[in-house]
């Protein structure tokens, strides 16, 4: 019997909208994965995404797909005043590090301690991507930035921010995740991480957060495979990959 | 319905139950505190929304959210809380997302204190956020006032999409007295053509306040400046009191409107032609109407719980049609109907010495 092998767009992706990021970027593939997702779940017609600040702000130009923008660290919030008034939508933020973790952390902490019915994807690539490459929160000890030339210092600037072992430890989180989009099976395991936070707001168990390890090959002055092995041999061994919450889990035990 | 005796901030946050206030997301803040706590104690069980967010930034940009969806939502705060929330009224008026944001000024700057104060004239009229924009800015005199404004906000602000504040003081907002509620009188504009609600068998939608194509938000603010020329004519409001023959005409907004409307009435006591101007409305500001009432009189004198804010305004709308003076007090010192009286006397017979003079 002969197989056929059919791609198709996702009705969540414009037609016309082209991802317009770096090579090597992680960002299309996160939002590529969101995109399928929501065609799967049939919620295309029913999704408000929440825009954040950072190389992450321009969803309406990728997604077919409801969008309201918010300030710098503030999408949760936003996200909140939109799930309360339509709690039958699917609400989602997609933020980068320089916003969920550094400016906006406190917001991203409240909003899992209420246990809003959201789902956050949060992209870390350690640093501000579209400001050209400053040190944020979760910037590596030793880590070249622009504003660390010298790599960042533990004695002046300290450590860097683990977002989702902190969210993992809020009430109100239902699931919580670190995955990465190094290779095939990190990008499956990613939407498999993803698709399990989008559960948990869909089966009104809480608030869904995931942080994906993701490559900026051009503030990291490295190439897109030489960004991969980074991610790989260093960022992973200090934002270490996993899931360290899933309350179905712990219900099945 | 029948005049019930209620406080300031009460009555603000009944009207708003009144007006269909879906949401109140809000952090505590003395003078206005007692908004949040009638909201905690009655939205919830009428099946609407409560939070109290972690911050001031947090409740505006949840405000944000409910707008997005054409849901009328509220928060408030005092002077310092209201700074934080600067950012996000700018960029509710870049993406027009309406919003009911209540100010109950306290002294400042700083921390300041928490005596009733006017000193928030410019964070409120002019903007304490970035870019050109501008927020309608409702003031109240009478807890009635603040009931009625507050209604009025809620409506000017779904049918403009534009944020409305309603500007009181830590007095109006401690203070009782008798007030009708009556019922919310306005008939709210349909807002399916742009509120999100999912792309459901339209193209998406996107209300957002970052416009990076050339000439893209130059057009934006043109047309949202059209918008602004729009509100001026047609929502500009003032109260006039014994103006008609006024030779000396007070200007005060808020709760030093009533105590100098008790000055003017003492000064007409003693013969002296004294009236009082009161912008209801402070954005858009009744500079037609203040400067035709100038035109006819020999001297304004601007009163204010500040040292010197909507002076501005008053000036620009007076326009050289006659002198302008000032008297105020701040950091939370109170005016009282005998001391504004003094300086009436004061000036009053300065106007008819100079008049005399020239004769």
């Amino acid at each position: 019997m002969a197989e056929t092998l059919v791609y198709k767009r996702p009705e969540s992706l414009l037609k016309d909208g082209h991802f317009t990021f770096c090579p090597g970027c992680g960002h299309g593939v996160v939002l590529k994965i969101i995109a399928e997702l929501i065609d799967e779940f049939n919620l295309q017609k029913d999704t408000i995404a929440i825009s954040s600040v950072g190389c992450s702000i321009f969803l309406e130009k990728f997604f077919n797909l409801d969008v309201a923008g918010a300030s710098h660290g503030r999408s949760p919030c936003v996200a909140t005043g939109v799930k309360r008034c339509k709690p039958d939508k699917f609400v989602f933020t997609y933020q980068g590090d320089g916003d969920a973790a550094t400016i906006g952390f406190n917001e991203t902490i409240h909003t899992a301690c209420r246990g809003e019915h959201i789902s956050m994807i949060m992209i870390n690539n350690t640093n501000f991507g579209m400001t050209g490459g400053q040190a944020s929160a979760t910037t590596l000890v030793g880590q070249v930035t622009t504003t660390t030339p010298k790599g960042r210092k533990a004695e002046l600037t300290g450590y860097p921010l683990h977002a989702a072992e902190i969210v993992a430890k809020c009430d109100g989180t239902a699931y919580c995740a670190r995955v990465a989009i190094t290779d095939s099976k990190n990008i499956r395991q990613a939407k498999a991480a993803i698709k399990k936070a989008f559960e948990a707001q869909l089966n009104g168990l809480g608030f869904g957060f995931v942080e994906v390890l993701a490559a900026c090959p051009t503030n990291w002055h490295m190439t897109p495979v030489e960004s991969v092995k980074h991610i790989e041999e260093v960022t992973e061994k200090i934002h270490c990959l996993g899931v360290f919450k899933d309350v179905t889990v712990q219900e099945k035990v | 319905m029948a005049k019930v005796l209620v406080k300031g901030n009460e009555a603000i946050a009944q009207a708003a139950i009144n007006a269909g206030c879906q949401c109140y997301f809000g952090y505590p803040i003395t003078p206005q505190s007692e908004i949040g706590e009638y909201m905690g104690a009655h939205l919830p069980e009428m099946g609407r929304n409560f939070i109290t967010a972690e911050s001031e930034l947090a409740s505006i940009n949840m405000v944000i959210g409910a707008g997005t969806t054409g849901t009328k939502a509220m928060t408030s705060s005092s002077s310092c809380g209201i700074a934080l929330m600067q950012e996000a009224i700018s960029a509710m008026c870049c993406a027009e997302v309406p919003g009911v944001i209540v100010s109950v000024m306290r002294g400042g700057p700083g921390l300041g204190n928490i005596a009733p104060a006017q000193g928030d004239y410019f964070q409120a009229v002019k903007g304490g956020g970035n870019g050109d924009y501008k927020t309608i800015v409702l003031s109240p005199s009478t807890v009635q006032e603040a009931i009625d404004l507050t209604y009025r906000a809620f409506y000017l602000s779904l049918k403009y999409r534009n944020p409305v504040m309603l500007l009181a003081d830590g007095l109006l907002g401690q203070m009782m007295e008798p007030a009708d509620f009556g019922e919310y009188p306005y008939k709210d504009p349909d807002v399916s053509t742009w509120a999100l609600n999912g792309a459901d068998n339209r193209p998406a939608r996107n209300i957002v306040s970052l416009h990076m194509p050339e000439g893209e938000l130059e057009q934006l603010s043109n047309r949202i400046f059209e918008k602004y020329e729009k509100i001026k004519k047609e929502e500009t409001t003032y109260e006039g009191f014994m103006l008609e023959d006024a030779k000396l005409v007070l200007t005060a907004f808020g709760t030093v409107g009533r105590i100098a409307k008790s000055a003017v009435l003492k000064a007409r006591g003693e013969g002296m032609k004294v009236g009082l101007f009161r912008p209801v409305t402070l954005f858009p500001f009744p500079e037609k109407q203040l400067n035709d009432v100038a035109k006819n009189a020999d001297m304004v004198l601007d009163l204010e719980l500040n040292q010197g804010q909507m002076l501005l305004d008053v000036r620009s709308s007076v326009f050289g049609a006659c002198p302008v003076e000032f008297y105020g007090r701040s950091g939370g010192g109170m005016l009282t109907p005998d001391m504004i009286f003094e300086k009436v006397k004061e000036l009053y017979a300065a106007i008819n010495k100079t008049k005399v003079g020239v004769k």
